[in-house]
């Protein structure tokens, strides 16, 4: 099994047309991922490499079926393209788009909350998420990420720094460990989801069998992960937290990584997560070292 | 991006919230005439952005043109922590009753926005929220409903905020309110909200910080961006469209990612170095950014190696690696560069690189972020390889 997409999960694509949807949307498709359609208004008729378009996501669902939407608009566009994913019954939006302004992406947080309880979206400013050997939405390269043995000890991913996760996919494939999902769920101030709603599903797959943390400062979300660990987690996990020599008050390219009044630093971070029984890594490798040996012990 | 308070209290004016009457100054003349304009008494105040300038004689009331020409001599120029004082911001004084305090930020463990009021202000409110925590007012708004006049003179009244001064005190919560939504703040604080004898609230300082991402909705913000003051490698890294901070190491540092980049200052210290920067080229590096971001690197001649590391996502190894052999074809780097490439199109990126025929002791590329750490570390540390 996999967390919130699988083998099933028909993907359209909001902004096939543009640079970066075509060049990640069809090497999604490349992937396995069944990309059934694309979205961009005044386009519709037309088609990318066989895949058709269509000028509104109530369309390509209709034809389609999608069930899962990824977005790849600019800035301006992606909160109006999120909200009308939402309105059409897409039940999960991918958004990789970086930049979006945090007023919105706190408008269209509480909207969703409030129109359409039961869509999820991961992002904005994420690299998406990928269920190795199922389906791959977003920009993860796909080669990276060790398909899940069936029967064996399976580890799930969860993120908050795009070129982090990858780099703890590619840390799990060095040491040949399975992965069941990988999410990315972003460094903005208010991310679609959590880690929480990450790590309640993990926790519930019964594919997964321990799970890898990757967190960063600011912010407060490791914390709240801490917690929801302590109370609901049983599964071995191990964490990496990076920018633990970045020095304080500095905004550190993410809009989410910024220390600032002493709170969200990479030690109170790491003193919470290893309170709640995580194993702590003070780089990727060796996060992925631990996981190897959690693994081992399984 | 932080606004200097006159910027701050500009922004302020723009959504109709109270302030006092006038005006920023490069010279002591421009300070003179801006005093005989808006009337004595005024206060002349250094604009810097650091905490602590009261104490440090940044802020002087002034009665007349002598006095104005007194205070603004002595501040415009002055060093506060570090920072020169190239403006000063000339205002009417204001009588003071009560001082109060009042923010909206988001909260992001909440995903909401969170005003904080108080009837305690003009103090840190860090110190009061220590001591006292019952004295501030905290309450979360949903983005999607927003703050009326009735919920703002709700919480005016829980805050203890004195009767006469409350439909004030809500009048401004609710413009400020607009103006952190609308004006696209990060931050909008006010500290202190004045009551003046004669029953008129009004916002005695400016704290404003802008969400940079919105920048394309706010062509106005231009001239803000125009007044950061950055050191010369930051400049350039702007100029560039970099996302630079520069630190005092020697390890020059390239990343895609501000995770990865992050981890990659994590990594050097770890293994004995210090990193001269933080460099995230972003989501999408190409080889014109490569260059940019080699260019800017080199401008530091503390700079004894360049750690470059790239995992490719959107980022294709390949458009890196022609960045960098163009790089070196353009600019004379003064440190050697070790590279570690993974990702999206890694495999032709190494060999645009291992074809480009630069020597081994200008470019090394090693397999893993913990080898080339080593690497550049020892380089920088000026071991032989």
């Amino acid at each position: 099994m996999a967390i919130f997409v699988d083998a099933n999960t028909k993907v359209i694509v909001q902004g096939l047309t543009g640079g970066q949807g075509k060049f990640h949307g069809l090497r999604n498709r490349a992937y396995g991922t069944k990309v059934v359609g694309g979205v961009t208004p005044g386009k519709g008729g037309q088609d990318v490499e066989g895949i058709p378009v269509f000028d509104s996501v109530a369309d390509a669902v209709k034809a389609t079926g999608a069930d899962a939407s990824f977005v790849a608009v600019p800035p301006k566009a992606a909160p109006a393209a999120i909200l009308e994913a939402a309105a059409a019954g897409v039940r999960f939006i991918v958004c990789i788009t970086e930049g979006v302004p945090a007023q919105d992406e706190a408008r269209v947080y509480a909207t969703l909350k409030r129109d359409f309880p039961a869509t999820r979206l991961l992002g904005p400013n994420c690299p998406g998420i990928i269920s190795p050997g199922k389906c791959n939405i977003g920009i993860t390269a796909g080669e990276i990420a060790q398909p899940p043995t069936t029967g064996g000890k399976n580890v799930g991913i969860v993120s908050r720094s795009g070129t982090l996760t990858y780099q703890a996919l590619f840390e799990l494939k060095q040491r040949g460990i399975g992965v069941t999902t990988c999410v990315g769920i972003g460094g903005d101030p208010v991310p679609g989801t959590s880690f929480v709603d990450c790590l309640a599903e993990f926790q519930k797959d019964p594919e997964t069998s321990a799970i890898l943390m990757i967190g960063e400062i600011g912010g407060s979300a490791e914390e709240e992960a801490a917690e929801f660990i302590k109370a609901n987690v049983t599964k071995p996990m191990s964490a990496y937290i990076a920018g633990v020599t970045a020095p304080a008050g500095k905004k550190m390219g993410h809009a989410g990584a910024i220390v600032s009044g002493g709170k969200g630093t990479a030690q109170g971070k790491m003193d919470s997560l290893r309170a709640a029984g995580v194993k702590i890594g003070a780089n990727p490798t060796e996060a992925g070292e631990l996981m190897a040996q959690i693994i081992a012990s399984l | 991006m932080d606004l200097f308070e006159y910027q701050g209290k500009q922004y302020f004016a723009k959504f109709g919230i109270p302030v006092s009457a006038g005006d920023v100054a490069h010279t002591v003349d421009e300070s003179i005439a801006i005093a005989e304009r808006i009337g004595y008494p005024v206060v002349v105040k250094a604009q810097v952005q650091v905490g602590g300038r009261g104490k440090a004689g940044g802020i002087k009331l002034a009665n007349d043109n002598d006095e104005v020409r007194t205070h603004a001599s002595n501040i415009i120029g002055m060093n506060i922590k570090g920072h020169v004082v190239k403006r000063v911001w000339v205002e009417r004084a204001s009588d003071i009753a009560e001082e109060y305090y009042a923010s909206l930020t988001l909260d992001r463990a909440a995903k909401q926005h969170l005003l904080m009021l108080s009837a305690q202000g003009g103090v840190d409110i860090e110190e009061v929220a220590a001591k006292d925590p019952s004295a501030i007012v905290k309450l979360h708004i949903s983005p999607v409903v927003g703050l009326d006049e009735a919920t703002a003179k709700k919480a005016a009244i829980d805050a203890k905020i004195p009767s006469k001064a409350q439909d004030g005190v809500a009048s401004i919560l609710v413009k400020l309110y607009d103006c952190f939504v609308k004006g696209d703040c990060d931050l909008a604080e006010i500290n202190p909200l004045i009551l003046k004898p004669s029953g008129e609230v009004h916002a005695l300082d400016a704290k404003v910080s802008l969400d940079a991402n919105a920048s394309f909705r706010h062509p106005e913000w231009e001239a803000f961006a125009a007044t950061q003051e950055l050191d010369g490698r930051e400049q350039l890294a702007r100029e560039k469209g970099l996302q630079y901070i520069g630190l005092d190491g020697s390890v020059g540092i390239i990343a895609n990612g501000a995770g990865l980049a992050m981890s990659t200052l994590d990594v050097v210290n770890q293994v004995g170095g210090k990193a001269a920067n933080f460099l995230d080229v972003g989501g999408g590096a190409n080889a014109e950014l490569m260059t940019a971001a080699l260019e800017v690197i080199n401008f530091d001649t503390n700079v004894r190696s360049i750690f470059v590391n790239i995992f490719g996502g959107i980022t294709r190894g390949d458009e890196v690696a022609k960045g960098i052999v163009e790089a070196m074809r353009r600019v004379q780097l003064r440190a050697p560069i070790v590279i570690r490439l993974d990702g999206t199109n890694a495999e032709q990126g190494r060999q645009i690189l291992a074809d480009a025929g630069i020597p081994a002791d200008k470019l090394m590329s090693k397999p893993t972020m913990l080898d080339a750490a080593r690497t550049a570390v020892a380089i920088a540390n000026g071991k032989s390889i």
